[in-house]
């Protein structure tokens, strides 16, 4: 039968990342037709720093455990931890041991721990200490002469940004950064970095940060995770829009009247005081999460699914991303108070341990956005996210434009609301469309239904975590899911302005803990005549 | 619930699935197939259950295809399972006498509209599964040809027969050994010059492994019969030794790479269940599976001449 839509792309290579960033010779038992074999890690050591941190115990290691179990890590995988503990590496072991126990999302299986186990290592010391940075380097090419891991090294940064510059610095001192002359074949083993948020507070500290880490890495060796990226729902975006036809026509503002993108969170700030206060809901989620999502929401079709056409994309689209042309009418922001969520009562912001009583961070914010494109012109995109509200969820909604005519008595349609389609990313991950539908009898009578497409409980059980996809696509050298700091900076230009103006003119306005934020956020949407969904 | 229907029709058994359905509060979840399996009264629960363990990654509608006393009069009885094990539906069809003969009138009304049909026989299948009436319904046909008498002769007969959309569970279960060896070949390794897998006897996954390892590499890879669990062994020859990826229990492997420390990897056996996940996941023809049927009958083309006795070694060969 013939593919009218095949493209001329050919099929896609089975481990793009295998083929194309180690620059191996081809392996004759990997065939792109084949796709029963996974795509597997190279050989390779990860360094992990900061790794007593709560994200590394909770999330990487876990990760890295459910990859071996699912086979997806080479033979001779080795994970060498660095932290500033006084512990053996029996302790690490152990530690390590029951981190993966209780967090890990697929069965634990003596066997796996006992092959991940053999290939880890822990390394105690400062950051600021020479020998123990040649300790390291001592271990890792150790590694490479036990374990056959081949030179290559990830190193991934778990530590506050604080610390980037001693680290990035000792990995150069002590030649751990230096991938070495190639071998004979031609091939140089691999160094990459990986980071994770936040990158910056601002355009300034961004470009400062990124300053550190380019001086030792060139640019596509550093990995910047957002993890939102790493989710099946927001990949999905992707499919949903390239690979149907049904949508694709409707998606500009012929058809769309607005957006709506959400990430509203129940909890509040809980042990995060020294980090949160002074940094603020917009940077912590709008600068990063939200406008990724907008991006993938809003970019026109990549040339192809490579890393620089996607970024591409993205970028152009960051690029064309207008500030309302009032702040104060554009945006809102709030801070949780003293209330009742999900059936408890809870604290307010400034009473939170750590918090000053006089402090102007906001624990909500919203923005009206908007994209000078052919595509999107008039077509506002809202942005929000808060702590402390609802409930947790993160969505993006496409609002269409009522019909421009109904052929019916005005009060057989009196329920019908605005066609959408809402991308579900978390929890209840799947995609719903709402239109109208003919409510069964004898009259008329038209209203909103919902027509729902979920992934299934247990199908997040098969399909890997964020962590786990973005730490094998680190290890392949696959770097679409990854912004660059193009990015950073471009999300940042549009934050900046923002929070110039908050700092210089407003102060946060209070919401009730378990409501759907401030009533300032809800007059903005009704100055528009329109309004938020509910949580 | 369960409903019972003795001696229905597909029209009964599509309104009972309808009414359970509406009085369930209406089930959201989409079915993206339906299964058909094949099997007979004493393993069809093993085969339900694994079923419906894959249906969690793959919800889909289960049809269960039993047929009894071939001699007695035509009946249909059916068993409908809504809203339990599993997220989609599970219907046993018992089908007596003539009616036994042409289970695919029963079964072509309540195949899922839209969505693939794949037909699975967890035991024994049909010499030509895209020519059997419930094969020829379906998009993707799974047999085991480990659940025969003599799986390599099965083998061999499925590779004459085959037709796009065939598949058999001694190539899912070699998934795992072929990403493995595809992961050693990952690293810079020296000429392999021959190869060997190692198995118990009658062990189609090994021939399988052997087949597609001789296609891809271009070199001979001959079969060592050992004895077992399942897969022991796979080697590579080369100039500057043996790469040997050993498997004693079933469990864990240890890669033995000349010059290099012993490493341990892990390759745990998979069940009925995982094995038909890894099924579903993919509908489309396999064309790998083929080109290596194809290896299976040039193998088995010339007349194996009579091998030497080599009493110490206990190993029969085939190149």
């Amino acid at each position: 039968m013939e593919e009218p839509n095949a493209g001329d792309q050919g099929p896609a290579p089975a481990n793009p990342g295998v083929f194309a960033a180690a620059g191996d010779p081809v392996n004759p038992l990997r065939d792109p037709r084949d796709r029963r074999i996974p795509r597997v890690a190279g050989p390779c050591v990860m360094v992990m720093f900061g790794v007593t941190g709560d994200l590394a115990r909770k999330k990487l290691m876990p990760a890295l455990y459910d990859l071996a179990n699912r086979g997806l890590l080479p033979p001779g995988f080795s994970l060498v931890g660095f932290a500033r503990r006084d512990w053996e590496h029996e302790d690490f072991t152990q530690i390590t041991y029951e981190s993966v126990k209780e967090h890990a999302r697929t069965p634990f299986r003596e066997t796996v721990w006992q092959q991940l186990a053999e290939g880890v290592r822990f390394v105690p010391g400062e950051f600021t200490d020479d020998e123990a940075f040649d300790k390291l380097a001592e271990t890792v090419k150790q590694l490479d002469a036990e374990r056959g891991t081949g030179g290559n090294y990830a190193f991934y940064l778990s530590i506050p940004p604080k610390f980037f510059p001693t680290v990035v610095e000792q990995l150069k001192r002590s030649g751990l950064s230096d991938p070495g002359p190639a071998d004979e074949s031609g091939k140089t083993p691999w160094r990459r970095v990986v980071i994770e948020k936040p990158f910056g507070r601002d355009l300034e500290t961004a470009k400062e940060l990124n300053a550190i880490v380019d001086a030792v890495f060139p640019a596509h060796s550093v990995f910047r995770i957002d993890h939102y990226l790493g989710k099946e729902t927001v990949q999905n975006i992707l499919a949903l829009r390239f690979a149907n036809t049904l949508y694709e026509p409707v998606w500009n503002r012929g058809f769309v009247d607005h957006v709506q993108i959400t990430m509203s969170e129940d909890i509040g700030i809980g042990g995060r005081a020294g980090y949160y206060d002074g940094i603020g809901a917009a940077r912590d989620v709008i600068q990063n999460h939200l406008l990724q999502l907008l991006a993938l929401t809003a970019m026109e079709e990549p040339v192809s699914f490579d890393a620089d056409s996607l970024r591409q994309e993205k970028e152009k689209v960051l690029s064309a991303i207008r500030l309302p042309a009032d702040i104060a009418e554009g945006t809102a922001r709030g801070q949780y108070s003293v209330g009742w969520q999900g059936g408890r009562q809870v604290l307010g912001y400034l009473d939170e341990d750590g918090i000053p009583a006089d402090s102007k961070t906001e624990t909500y914010a919203a923005v009206r956005l908007a994209v000078d494109t052919r595509r999107w012109a008039g077509v506002p995109f809202y942005l929000r996210t808060g702590k402390r509200l609802t409930r947790r969820m993160t969505e993006i909604a496409v609002l269409f434009q009522r019909a421009p005519h109904l052929p019916f008595a005005a009060t057989d349609t009196k329920e019908l609301g605005k066609n959408a389609l809402v991308i579900r990313v978390q929890p209840d991950e799947g995609v719903t469309v709402r239109f109208g539908s003919k409510v069964p009898g004898s009259a008329m009578e038209v209203r909103d239904v919902n027509m729902d497409f979920a992934y299934g409980e247990s199908f997040t059980e098969a399909s890997p975590e964020a962590y786990e996809r973005l730490i094998l696509d680190v290890l392949i050298g696959d770097p679409p899911l990854f912004p660059r700091q193009e990015e950073v900076e471009l999300s940042w230009r549009i934050l900046d302005p923002i929070e110039e103006f908050w700092a210089e003119h407003t102060k946060p306005d209070q919401y009730v803990s378990g409501s759907a934020g401030p009533a300032s956020a809800d007059a903005m949407m009704a100055r528009d005549g329109r309004a938020w969904r509910r949580l | 619930m369960t409903i019972d229907l003795t001696d229905t029709t597909t029209g009964a058994i599509d309104s009972a699935l309808n009414e359970a359905r509406r009085r369930l509060g209406g089930m959201t979840l989409g079915m993206v197939l339906t299964l058909i399996i094949v099997t007979d009264e004493a393993a069809q629960y093993d085969a339900i259950r694994s079923a419906n363990q894959a249906a969690r990654e793959h919800p889909c509608r289960i049809l269960a295809v039993i047929a009894r006393r071939p001699k007695a009069d035509s009946r249909l009885d059916a068993e409908i399972r809504v809203g339990e094990a599993s997220p989609g539906e599970t219907i046993v069809l018992r089908m007596y006498g003539p009616l036994g003969q042409h289970a695919d009138s029963v079964v072509a009304p309540l195949l899922v509209p839209d969505v693939p049909v794949v037909t699975w026989w967890p035991d024994e299948g049909p010499e030509m599964p895209a020519k059997h009436p419930l094969g020829a319904l379906a998009q993707r046909r799974v047999t085991d040809s480990a659940a025969s008498d003599d799986p390599y002769e099965t083998i061999t007969a499925l590779a004459s027969a085959y037709q796009p959309g065939d598949t058999d569970f001694g190539w899912t279960r070699a998934t795992p050994w072929r990403s493995l060896l595809a992961a050693t070949l990952d690293q810079a390794h020296p000429a392999i010059t021959a190869g060997e897998v190692g198995a118990e006897q009658g062990n189609p996954t090994a021939d399988l492994i052997a087949a597609w390892l001789t296609a891809r590499l271009g070199v001979p890879v001959t079969r060592a019969v050992s004895a077992g669990p399942g897969i022991t062994s796979a080697s590579f020859s080369t100039a500057e030794g043996d790469i040997t990826i050993t498997r004693a229990d079933g469990r864990t492997a240890t890669l033995a790479w000349p010059g290099r420390i012993d490493r341990m990897v892990s390759l745990h056996r998979r069940d009925t269940a995982e094995l038909l996940a890894e099924e579903l996941r993919r509908l489309d023809p396999d064309e790998v599976y083929h080109e290596t049927l194809n290896q299976v009958l040039i193998n088995a083309l010339p007349p194996e001449p009579p091998e030497p006795a080599e009493p110490d070694e206990g190993g029969v060969t085939r190149v």
